[in-house]
């Protein structure tokens, strides 16, 4: 024990930092939101034993509950498959060998950096407004824009395609997989007459599978916690007609608006299952589509 | 099978040129080694013929078609690489089959190929594996097997046996000449490794800094080497070079060295001034030949059937000489040994070989 202790003692030394944040700041949090969720608990009182009631209430009674987890499912099944597409697409161009390699990728990055950012959000709601750059541009070709955001049916989309915006992280992940792809092999199957379209889906896209599956647990857990551009477009409050609805902006005006912290708890839980499952099914079947060059047998 | 003839062939990078005015005729059926040091542009040269590189000047035919615009697929070769390049997600199977499916092959016909290219190559035991379970050996046999399957008039092979071990390698080269003997198609090779070259080569173009050197048989290149480079490159051990002065006589040159004593080379047609005198180790006989000298052995290189002797001439230059292993050598043994002028490469200031009358001119 003590020789365990003195071999490893530099790694736990390094490691204190995160060890202090962790038991501070986090665990604690964790532990008393797992027992707010099943409270009632306005932060003025003391916080009420009330059982699997807050449970309960969201899944046979609260209608608004059922609204976010439809637009949050909407939103990550078009803006996550949409970002990884805009991100592979981008990183092969990109991959072409570019003199200035360097300085595309700084520029494409950019949208990601500021893409979280409070003004990015307020750009797109004016980018999107009926008066906005979108339909004044659409107006020159004869077009006549809808009101992008204030109409229910579009709004979602709009948030869609800022998502799509933001690949930088994504993009910059594949690009370091496609260069890890030996330029031998595509050579051989240039000799070959095999065409870019087959190399692509029979090459690129099955040696690019580890990275694939990577950025795709990252993005889904990235989409279901959207919140920020959410919160901002929707003015707070999932308008027009819930339709910007998320998760996040629910949970956030039940916690911080109508103060009901116990049943905040019990909704942040049932998120993190939600991602933990759709996590887990992503792992359960990259068995049968992720190749590993170096997998023990 | 297919002949292949470059023409003013060139090749440039932005302003940087690295080869110019190549001339090649590659014959039907012939087994040509492009031979050379890291970097003399026979790898370049090999993806020009492939396709693989663009050529800035000249032409290449392939039988008497020219294919400078024709793309790699259009020009029915293989290529065989160094890295093996097979596709790590497929099956041994599926990797033969990956160029053949291009092909607008019948199913039959292409399980037909991979099944006489296992058989060639005796891996039908590997189909079912993917390539990271099988050792290097194995990896390069599927490499070839993917590129015999397509039946090309032309196999090109970039460096195939650089990544295995020397044994395996040994191994390897008398399996690929087998293969070249069973399927008589051209194969045009590269390598940086002479042995390779001078082993399985109909011919050996020999080349330094994007140009040709010399062209010619193994047996050509190293009996009658066309310049220093050529004679210094092929043959291990390495040729023993003195610098020497030379003066014409009637049927020859009178040549002093400070390591030999003066002799006299018959037959040799130029007159010259400053040159360098060549003697391959095995020339150097131990207590035999005309000219004789003796030297201080400096260290001894043990190989079983042969010893190499490295020894200290009076003159200060060392001189390498290869005898057979039946004897014992010491460090610090004397030894009087000699050659015969007849078997003395000459070349003159320029490097080029002072050639015999006798001797047709090189290139």
């Amino acid at each position: 024990m003590k020789k365990f202790f003195r071999r490893n003692a530099p790694a736990y030394v390094f490691l204190s930092p995160w060890f202090v944040g962790f038991f501070l700041l986090a665990l604690g949090p964790i532990l008393a939101s797992m027992y707010l969720s099943f409270t009632r608990y306005d932060m003025v009182g003391d916080p009420r034993w009330v059982g699997l009631d807050n449970y309960e209430y969201m899944f046979e009674r609260d209608r608004r509950f059922w609204k976010a987890l439809e637009v949050t499912f909407t939103y990550v099944a078009l803006a996550v498959p949409a970002r990884l597409a805009m991100a592979l697409g981008v990183a092969m161009l990109l991959d072409k060998g570019l003199r200035t390699i360097g300085l595309y990728r700084a520029i494409f990055y950019l949208p990601s950096l500021l893409g979280s950012s409070i003004a990015i959000a307020i750009l797109w709601r004016q980018l999107f407004s009926v008066d906005g750059v979108v339909n004044q541009v659409l107006a020159k070709f004869g077009i006549e824009g809808a009101a992008w955001i204030s109409d229910p049916n579009t709004s979602l989309y709009t948030l869609v395609i800022l998502a799509m915006w933001q690949f930088g992280s994504p993009m910059l992940i594949f690009l370091a997989g496609l260069r890890g792809i030996p330029r031998d092999l595509y050579e051989a199957a240039e000799i070959d007459g095999t065409s870019k379209r087959r190399q692509f889906f029979r090459i690129t896209l099955p040696l690019l599978a580890p990275v694939i599956f990577f950025n795709l647990v990252l993005q889904t857990i990235e989409a279901f916690k959207t919140f920020s551009s959410a919160f901002i477009i929707s003015n707070g409050t999932g308008a027009p007609a819930d339709s910007l609805l998320f998760y996040t902006v629910y949970l956030f005006n039940e916690a911080f608006k109508f103060f009901r912290m116990g049943y905040a708890s019990a909704l942040a839980w049932v998120l993190l299952l939600i991602i933990g499952f759709f996590t887990a099914v992503t792992f359960f079947t990259s068995k049968y589509w992720v190749h590993y060059e170096n997998e023990r047998d | 099978m297919a002949g292949l003839t470059l023409r003013d062939v060139g090749k440039s990078y932005g302003g940087l040129s690295v080869m110019s005015g190549l001339d090649l005729d590659i014959y039907d059926g012939e087994f040509l080694v492009l031979v050379g040091p890291s970097g003399c542009g026979k790898s370049t040269l090999l993806r020009m013929i492939a396709g693989l590189e663009e050529i800035t000047d000249g032409t290449i035919a392939i039988e008497d078609t020219i294919v400078n615009d024709l793309p790699a697929s259009k020009r029915e070769l293989s290529m065989v690489f160094q890295s093996y390049a097979l596709y790590p997600h497929m099956s041994v199977r599926k990797n033969l089959a990956f160029g053949l499916q291009n092909m607008k092959m019948t199913k039959a016909e292409v399980a037909r190929r991979v099944d006489e290219a296992a058989r060639v190559l005796q891996i039908e035991e590997l189909l079912e594996r993917k390539p990271r379970q099988l050792s290097g050996g194995q990896k390069q046999r599927v490499a070839i097997g993917r590129a015999i399957v397509r039946e090309p008039k032309l196999f090109l092979f970039d460096e195939p046996l650089s990544n295995l071990d020397a044994e395996l390698r040994v191994q390897m080269r008398v399996e690929l000449a087998s293969l070249y003997a069973k399927l008589g198609t051209t194969m045009i090779y590269v390598t940086h490794d002479q042995v390779e070259a001078m082993t399985m080569a109909s011919r050996i173009v020999v080349l330094r800094k994007g140009t040709i050197e010399q062209v010619g048989t193994p047996q050509e290149l190293y009996t009658r080497p066309a310049n220093l480079f050529v004679a210094g490159f092929i043959g291990s051990p390495k040729i023993n070079m003195f610098k020497a002065t030379a003066s014409k006589i009637a049927d020859g040159i009178h040549i002093s060295a400070p390591e030999f004593e003066d002799f006299e080379v018959r037959g040799l047609e130029r007159t010259v001034d400053d040159v360098t005198i060549c003697i391959r180790p095995e020339a150097l006989v131990l207590g035999g030949g005309s000219i004789q000298v003796t030297a201080e052995i400096i260290l001894v290189e043990y190989l079983g059937s042969e010893i190499l002797l490295h020894a200290k001439l009076p003159s200060g230059a060392t001189v390498l000489l290869q005898t057979s292993g039946k004897e014992e050598y010491a460090r610090g043994q004397n030894i009087s040994f000699g050659f015969e002028t007849s078997d003395v490469h000459v070349f003159d200031h320029n490097g080029d070989r002072v050639a015999f009358t006798h001797e047709e001119a090189f290139a």
